[in-house]
């Protein structure tokens, strides 16, 4: 319940305040909510299997982002940001629609 | 324990709602079109890309504009050709006698009460006017005098290609006015000739000689050009 009320108050600050992203946060912003769209739906998937854990999420959700900006931020100073960018993108598809197809099994058993 | 939980479901419910936020505000931001979120190699290989795109063209260019000169170089000459030939054909046309005529030169009027003149005091008289430089000659207007033209004496009078012509003759001639009556008048020429003959002979200079009689064109039929 209380992650919902989360939610609805992210996406009523996002819409009040209507911001910029900073100019730093620029080339990781994307990738973070890739990262981050991972650990949800496997947290999703988690909570049909009822086996969620609110640790393991915290901590998988910030490691994902983390470790995305990290690889975004090292690409660009080896020069190869964005197929590095590219790789983590359809790394982290993959993973987002393997878990979707889990999801999928359990509630439609197709 | 029970604290901890709560504090832990706190916090899942802010990541959740801080990528509720930033899925938004990267959402909001994404739709301004413009190359500030490209990084700097990505803006580096656009470049370039647009530099060869740039110098293709620039190419392409040069290329077009040097078909476009020698096609128009082509066409004046194909036009300087085709006006040359034009003008050939035009000579030749007078020539052959295939065209009226226009110019200044000299009317002939012979009266002829004795019937001395024949088909060949006739063309001695042709003769005359065009070693005196004649470029049209026609007679009785009707009868054009070219390169294939006979005189042959007949029942009927004088036969001119084929015409009949009859006195009193008018030979109507192009050229140089004075020279062709100079030449006339010359003593032994055609007019001291025609008056041996017995005929009464009148020369007058004009400016302007229409002639719109033409010769029969007829196809050689042995000679071929030759190149």
């Amino acid at each position: 319940m209380i992650p919902v009320v989360g939610l609805v108050v992210g996406v009523a600050l996002g819409l009040w305040f209507q911001p910029e992203v900073p100019e730093t946060l620029r080339p990781y912003l994307p990738i973070a909510i890739i990262a981050a769209l991972d650990a949800v739906v496997g947290a999703l998937r988690a909570l049909g299997e009822r086996r969620f854990d609110d640790r393991v999420f915290v901590v998988s959700f910030t490691s994902n982002v983390l470790i995305a900006a990290f690889m975004v931020f090292l690409g660009d100073q080896l020069g190869v940001g964005s197929q590095l960018s590219t790789g983590v993108v359809v790394v982290l598809g993959i993973r987002i629609f393997a878990n979707a197809a889990a999801i999928r099994r359990r509630i439609f058993h197709a | 324990m029970r604290e901890r939980t709560l504090m832990l479901k706190l916090v899942v419910a802010v990541l959740v709602g801080g990528l509720a936020f930033a899925i938004l505000v990267q959402t909001r931001d994404n739709n301004d079109d413009d190359f500030s979120n490209v990084r700097s190699d990505e803006l580096v290989e656009l470049l370039k890309a647009l530099d060869a795109a740039n110098q293709r063209l620039g190419k392409q260019i040069t290329d077009l504009t040097r078909t476009r000169d020698s096609l128009l170089d082509t066409n004046q000459r194909t036009k300087a050709a085709t006006d040359a030939a034009r003008e050939r054909a035009d000579a030749l046309a007078i020539l052959a006698g295939t065209v009226p005529v226009v110019g200044p030169g000299i009317t002939i009027s012979i009266q002829d009460p004795g019937g001395g003149v024949d088909a060949a005091g006739l063309l001695d008289a042709v003769e005359e006017l065009r070693n005196a430089g004649a470029e049209t000659i026609v007679i009785n207007g009707t009868a054009r005098v070219v390169g294939r033209t006979y005189v042959i004496d007949d029942d009927e009078g004088i036969r001119v290609d084929g015409r009949v012509v009859k006195a009193p003759y008018v030979i109507e001639a192009i050229g140089n006015p004075s020279t062709l009556a100079e030449g006339s008048r010359i003593r032994g020429g055609l007019v001291d000739t025609l008056q041996k003959r017995g005929a009464s002979v009148r020369i007058s200079e004009s400016d302007r000689i229409t002639v719109t009689a033409l010769a029969d064109s007829k196809a050689p039929e042995y000679a071929r050009a030759e190149s």
